[in-house]
């Protein structure tokens, strides 16, 4: 049974029902919280921590967090949009993003995100970590630079035995993203497609198909992404 | 009052941030009815003359001449700008970041398909400023004040922050100017 539930966002009354996860719930409500890693569809992650709101005072993911009776959100305060700013300057420093040189930018969620918060210039140091590019499969390219390990590739791509087509290898400081070897290789062109679709960043690209969209008409160019998440209501 | 006194430079960056700023058309001349230009390749004067009120970096650190360019620029403005992302993170020079520098000489001088040099010289002339181990955005080498992001940036932003320090007024960013490419 899905119950009807009340609860306030920034002290604004809210209604929802109890099969829905704080995001959703908010966005029923035609309140923008910020997200990376959550892919609509499949189960949330948690990975990224851009969507992190206080509930009854406590830090909590949004994608993760069903909603439920009585609570009290807060999501556009000043300290938690100084830390969303703060997790998306961490992604940003801690990878290589070299944006006017990059197939997404401009369809890019990262990058939106930034563009969102008026983000400047990041206030930590650039780590330029060394990273690679593998070229090896015949249909797309995986540029580590950029990956952000958000795990929606690995969430979303899979066969039509519903086996995962990429996967982590390595852990901590070394882990990153890999292709099933067998899998990757009999990658139909609609998986590759899909594959690049889903990557928030330029970290899967299907070969040939970089800068299809002129500048100007990119998704992110004239369009906020909180507009494109929640077109026709007016945001908090 | 007397009008403020820009200067301008471009270290490791490719002089489009400087054209950028060019694009604001005719609202140059609004400008320079407002402000005095020292220092700076628009108006060609090569070493400073007075104290400024305004510094915009162009480009970010890769030889040792850039930091000491930085430097002057942090000692004569009181307001130092980065304009690029080359002056905020490197930009593409600073993809050489993960490769050392005895293989960026090698390639270029050394192991190059088109290079031809006998003698295996590297440059090493004191003329020369040093090439840094990699490339610094600028702010990781002196304090800057501000950070204006493009490649380049866009001139309506050049504008609307140049004009909101000089007036001295807020400034309200519109949506389409903030962007990293
Ligand atoms: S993935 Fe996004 S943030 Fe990273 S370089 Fe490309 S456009 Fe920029
Ligand atoms: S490759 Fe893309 S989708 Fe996969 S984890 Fe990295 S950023 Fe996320
Ligand atoms: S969107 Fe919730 S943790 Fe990434």
């Amino acid at each position: 049974m899905n119950n009807k539930v009340n609860f306030t966002i920034d002290d604004k009354e809210c209604t929802s029902t109890s099969d829905k996860y704080i995001v959703e719930a908010a966005r029923e409500n035609g309140v923008y919280i910020p997200t990376l890693c959550n892919y609509d569809g499949v189960k949330p992650a948690g990975s990224c921590r851009v969507c992190t709101v206080k509930v009854n005072k406590r830090y909590l993911t949004a994608c993760t967090t069903p909603i439920a009776e009585g609570m009290e959100i807060e999501v556009n305060t000043t300290d938690l949009q100084d830390f969303r700013n703060a997790v998306v300057e961490l992604l940003f420093t801690e990878g290589n993003h070299f944006c006017p040189a990059c197939e997404k930018s401009g369809n890019c969620e990262l990058q939106a995100l930034a563009y969102k918060f008026q983000i400047m210039a990041p206030r930590f140091p650039f780590q330029f970590n060394e990273r690679y590019i593998d070229a090896s499969n015949p249909k797309i390219y995986h540029d580590h630079n950029r990956c952000i390990l958000c795990k929606r590739c690995i969430r979303v791509v899979k066969d039509d035995k519903g086996k995962s087509v990429f996967a982590f290898e390595n852990r901590a400081r070394q882990i990153r993203i890999n292709f099933d070897s067998k899998l990757g290789e009999v990658l139909t062109d609609e998986l590759a497609e899909k594959a690049m679709e889903v990557c928030p960043v330029g970290s899967i690209l299907v070969k040939g198909k970089g800068f299809k969209d002129p500048i100007g008409t990119r998704k992110f160019d004239h369009t906020p992404i909180d507009k494109i998440v929640i077109p026709e209501k007016q945001n908090i | 009052m007397s009008r403020p006194i820009i200067a301008t430079t471009s270290l490791a960056g490719c002089f489009g941030c400087h054209m950028s700023f060019l694009d604001i058309d005719e609202r140059i001349l609004d400008l320079i009815e407002l402000v005095e230009f020292n220092k700076s390749p628009i108006d060609d004067i090569k070493t400073f003359t007075k104290d400024c009120d305004i510094g915009l970096i162009e480009g970010g650190c890769c030889n040792t001449e850039n930091i000491h360019i930085l430097k002057e620029f942090r000692k004569k403005c009181k307001i130092l700008i980065s304009f690029g992302e080359c002056a905020i993170m490197g930009g593409l020079p600073a993809l050489r970041n993960d490769i050392s520098v005895k293989e960026c000489l090698a390639e270029a001088y050394l192991d190059g398909i088109s290079t031809v040099n006998k003698e295996e010289i590297l440059p090493n002339d004191e003329e020369l400023p040093m090439i840094l181990n990699k490339v610094y955005p600028c702010h990781e080498v002196v304090k800057m004040d501000y950070h204006l992001p493009g490649c380049p940036p866009r001139a309506d932003l050049i504008w609307d922050v140049l004009h909101a320090l000089i007036l001295g007024t807020d400034v309200e960013l519109p949506y389409e100017v903030v962007k990293y490419d």
